[in-house]
């Protein structure tokens, strides 16, 4: 098989500030075979989406080489084309005419480009919408538009970034196996796909290989080949063991991480945190193996929110890890399911306080302060040597929330500023 | 329902620093080396070619569509400057630093005392022409709103989604493609908004530069501004009555037939982001009569195909040949940034010692310190005016906004109203002033409002009807009701909408302080305690360094309440929405 891509020690810095950098990406090496189906999973913060625009050309890497056909990629190249997760239509242009930019860009001739992007249009099945405007249609017809657009220039590779993830289930299963079918049957067949997605599910309904990302930096994780004919079965027993398999990869912890008050928060709502506990109380007390898969689809959580959760909770040791890679609740986390509001608001503090620097550092920072209160700005200017000003700012949100909650401080947006007052 | 407000583009730019200090050097400077270098020549103007305007009512539609036909060129001239400035300020972050402060600046400069020192360079370009005073009649228009026009455009450029221009990218359109195919059409319904905006303020502008006295000398341009100065100083009260008509007339056709069908045609570009703010507006009348006829589908037809060839233009279609970075490319590129700031730092060295040498030799402090406190009256003024106009029309606006079928009738009708060009209206205040011997002073006063007062109610109705439904059913469960529920609900709730409002009203009031501080009728001529009057006087009398003291003064007193009052609280207003 032919390589059409070929990605070489691909590495990404993004520049926060003078002094703070963030590695979002670091030894990439993989290749892109032609007639291949590629799902790139793994959670926010894996930089996939950034890998993605590094092979479309949108962004450069700090170091690292991508190939298409042997040559460099500096810009956007001919014969990639993409898919976006919001669709990216223009809402002023009809659908041929959103259907047709990209040939217009090619100095196709008029005539010539309406017979093409009519062709595109009904090819996915979106006949009688021609003149209609985006905003007209619903978000399964849309991204329809959005992948005729794509591939009316007839791309070598397509790049899908989240596609279907701004649909709902039902629109996004539907339009997955369209767009299946019409790989698999047709003259596309010789034609790569690249699926940026953070859905277990869907890389296993899809692709053929699968690259699971690691984060925090994007590393690769583990590669596997989906041994699958399609169309698949999602409910077959093969089928489900390759979610389960991937479910188990990703939130394994692979390496001690040093937890400092630069520790990056993920989001992790109070209300939602409380939820998840109960779920896996109940669980539990049906004597039941907690199954993260289940617990996803019955809280309606995508991977990303679970995972964010799940590791939030295992940092205050409210649950752990089995040895069989599954999670349950610790002796802790079982006196925190049983307890009423109050008491669990102080058992919270507790391990606020004992378990995530930040929050006792804002508490302690407080407490020497004769005034008793300190600025935003003070807490901001702590983190200013671990997170970029933007992403301290999240942090320090998600421990305000935590602290609001927990009764250890209180905090006044109008000043800015945070204290011990209790509101009259 | 219609929920566009009036907006000042200018407060949700970057905080204020070091450029912005640079900015207001560079204008103060321009002024007085306008005035410096204008002053001994007192430009001669033909009396031969004064043009005396006919009060017989038959060439008042004559007049009525010259004044028309400057405001269009004014408006053309200023479209093409927001396409090019606007669009270097957004793509170019050198450009950028010295563009926004400059506009912060220049648009708090009073127009109408930009006017009688561009009138002066303007007739020396063309002497002894109309062409000079014709061409800084368009200046003043274009300056009233060309501004805003930029700014409202380079914020547009700068919130288009980042992945409508990484398709663009991706299906590699050029530069110029993506210029049309992106850039205005995303940026088209705040840039017509803004536009349609930008020409209702301009109509008064247009008005008050047609009669202008330089030099002791009164010049006249032919259109309805100078009609009406006429009939003033010929007591004409028919004439008077019979030009306010004809503007009404001018206005309701550029209502009708421009302002409505373009707005409504906007929409159209409108992104789905902003669905929640889609308005559903009625189908002007003009558009479904053309809908109607043939005319619009061939007309439409040969657009497309216009705009398919000039966007597709062969010749500007080529690209790059090469993303290759060369060395040398990356030094000269530094070496020019290098130049540019080095020129900047020049010319505010230049403007430094220049401006000192010309205060201290034509401007004495003790006068400055006079015409500061001028500014105090006028200030005072600005701030009563937009008290009672608050008072007035927030309860007004309150109550059409709470009912929605009501609503829809009036906003069109105050549209209307902001466009009407208020110093058309003067005369009748005017007259009861000089007749009844009242203080000029006092009653001067709210001619200074008349004209943007609208503002305040169009943007307490606008924030009225955006209230949840729901909050409104919470207030009625709850049983809130009199001053309680003003102040936990309704001023809340409309609070950055008027501020929005009356951050446009006081703008205008300043402005119209130069024309609504001096009040003539026939030979009498009464002048309140002001700064706007003091403007008025030294143009009339054609003493430029006092005019370039003034509107650099009156320009500090409008940048000074921005940053002391009006940021601050549209700040507050914008965290809270």
């Amino acid at each position: 098989m032919t390589n059409l891509i070929e990605l070489r020690n691909i590495k990404k810095i993004f520049k926060k500030s003078e002094k703070k950098e963030l590695l979002v990406l670091d030894q990439i090496n993989f290749n892109i075979h032609e007639g291949e189906i590629i799902a790139l999973l793994g959670r926010s913060g894996s930089g996939k989406s950034t890998l993605l625009r590094i092979i479309a050309g949108l962004t450069k890497p700090t170091a690292g080489e991508v190939r298409y056909y042997e040559k460099p990629v500096l810009e956007p190249a001919q014969g990639i084309a993409m898919v976006f997760q919001h669709f990216a239509l223009m809402p002023w242009l009809t659908i041929l005419e959103n259907v047709s930019l990209g040939l217009e860009a090619l100095g196709v001739s008029k005539k010539e480009s309406r017979q093409r992007a009519l062709k595109a249009i009904d090819l996915i099945g979106l006949d009688g919408f021609e003149s209609a405007y985006p905003k007209e249609l619903s978000g399964g017809m849309q991204q329809r538009v959005g992948i005729a657009r794509a591939l009316v220039v007839e791309p070598k590779l397509l790049l899908m970034d989240e596609a279907f993830s701004a649909l709902d289930i039902l629109t996004a299963e539907n339009l997955r196996d369209d767009l299946l079918d019409l790989w698999t049957k047709s003259e596309f067949k010789k034609n790569s796909i690249l699926l940026v997605t953070h859905n277990i599910e869907e890389a296993v309904a899809f692709a053929d290989r699968i690259i699971v990302m690691d984060y925090n930096p994007g590393r690769v994780r583990s590669i596997l080949h989906i041994d699958l004919p399609h169309p698949r079965n999602s409910g077959s027993k093969k089928f489900q063991g390759y979610v389960e398999l991937i479910y188990k990869l990703m939130t394994k912890t692979t390496k001690a991480e040093i937890i400092d008050i630069g520790y990056r928060i993920p989001e992790a709502p109070v209300t939602k945190l409380m939820g998840l506990v109960d779920q896996i109380g109940e669980v539990q007390k049906a004597h039941k193996t907690i199954d993260l898969p289940t617990i996803a689809d019955d809280l309606l959580l995508d991977i990303d929110e679970l995972l964010s959760l799940t590791e939030i909770l295992k940092l205050l040791q409210f649950i752990k890890e089995t040895p069989e890679g599954n999670i349950e609740l610790t002796e802790a986390g079982l006196q925190f399911e049983k307890a009423d509001i109050l008491l669990r608001k102080k058992i919270f503090s507790t391990h606020l306080l004992i378990y995530i620097p930040l929050t006792k550092h804002i508490y302690t920072k407080i407490h020497d302060e004769p005034s008793r209160r300190i600025s935003k700005a003070q807490i901001l200017k702590d983190l200013s040597a671990y997170l970029s000003e933007e992403e301290a700012q999240r942090v320090i949100n998600v421990a305000i929330e935590w602290g609001r909650y927990a009764e250890l401080f209180a905090y006044d947006d109008n000043a800015e500023e945070l204290n011990l007052e209790n509101p009259i | 329902m219609q929920m566009h407000i009036w907006q000042n583009n200018r407060m949700a730019l970057p905080k204020m620093n070091l450029w912005d200090i640079f900015a207001l050097l560079l204008t103060v400077t321009l002024f007085a080396t306008i005035a410096y270098s204008t002053k001994q020549i007192t430009a001669p103007y033909h009396p031969s070619q004064l043009l005396t305007i006919q009060l017989s009512e038959k060439y008042l539609p004559l007049y009525a569509l010259r004044t028309v036909f400057r405001m269009l060129i004014a408006l053309s001239i200023s479209l093409l400057l927001t396409f090019t400035i606007g669009t270097l300020a957004a793509k170019n972050k050198h450009a950028e630093r010295i563009i926004l402060p400059l506009i912060d600046v220049l648009q708090s400069v009073p127009v109408l005392g930009f006017l009688s020192i561009t009138i002066t360079g303007f007739m020396l370009l063309f002497p002894g022409s109309l062409l000079g005073p014709e061409c800084a009649a368009i200046f003043a228009i274009l300056v009233s709103q060309v501004w805003n026009m930029i700014l409202g455009f380079y914020q547009s450029l700068k919130t288009i989604p980042e992945d409508l221009k990484e398709a663009a990218s991706i299906f590699k359109l050029s530069s110029w493609q993506k210029f049309w195919r992106i850039d205005v059409p995303f940026a088209m319904p705040s840039l017509i908004w803004n536009m349609m905006m930008s020409m209702s303020a301009s109509w008064f502008f247009v008005v008050a530069s047609e009669a202008i006295s330089v030099n002791n000398q009164k010049i006249l341009l032919p259109g309805i501004g100078s009609y009406i100065a006429t009939a003033l100083a010929d007591k004409n009260r028919i004439a008077v009555g019979l030009s306010i008509f004809i503007m009404f007339i001018v206005i309701l056709l550029y209502d009708q037939c421009i302002f409505r069908p373009l707005i409504f045609w906007s929409e159209k570009f409108k992104h789905e982001e902003d669905e929640t703010e889609r308005t559903q507006q009625k189908m002007p009348w003009l558009i479904a009569l053309l809908n109607k006829t043939r005319l619009l589908k061939i007309l439409g037809d040969y657009f497309d195909t216009f705009t398919y060839q000039f966007v597709n233009c062969k010749w500007l279609l080529k690209k790059k040949a090469s993303q290759e970075i060369t060395k040398a490319k990356i030094i000269f590129s530094q070496m020019l940034i290098y130049f540019w700031y080095v020129s900047i730092g020049m010319i505010v060295a230049l403007c430094v010692y220049f401006l000192s040498q010309f205060i201290f030799q034509t401007v004495t402090l003790k006068e400055a310190s006079h015409v500061l406190l001028l500014g105090v009256y006028t200030s005072i003024r600005v701030i009563i005016l937009i008290f009672l106009c608050s008072l007035v029309w927030i309860p007004a606006g309150v109550w059409i906004g709470l009912r929605p079928h009501v609503a829809e009738k009036v906003q069109p009708i105050i549209q209307f109203l902001a466009a009407f060009p208020a110093n058309l209206l003067f005369p009748i205040v005017i007259y009861f002033v000089i007749t009844y011997h009242l203080n000029v002073n006092i009653w001067a006063t709210p001619l200074m409002i008349l004209g943007t007062q609208w503002y305040i109610l169009f943007n307490v109705i606008a924030g009225t009807t955006t209230i949840p439904k729901d909050l409104k059913y919470a207030t009625v469960n709850f049983h809130l009701s009199g001053w309680l529920k003003w102040r936990r609900f309704i001023l809340p709730s409309i609070f950055p909408y008027f501020i929005t409002g009356a951050i446009t009203a006081a703008g205008g009031a300043w402005n119209a302080s130069i024309v609504a501080e001096v009040l003539t009728w026939g030979k009498t001529t009464l002048m309140a305690q002001g700064l706007g009057a003091f403007i008025t006087q030294v143009t009339t009398s054609g003493n430029l360094p006092r005019v370039a003291l003034g509107i650099s003064i009156m320009c500090l007193y409008v940048l000074f309440f921005n940053y002391i009052i009006w940021q601050p609280l549209y700040n507050m207003a914008a965290k809270r929405t």
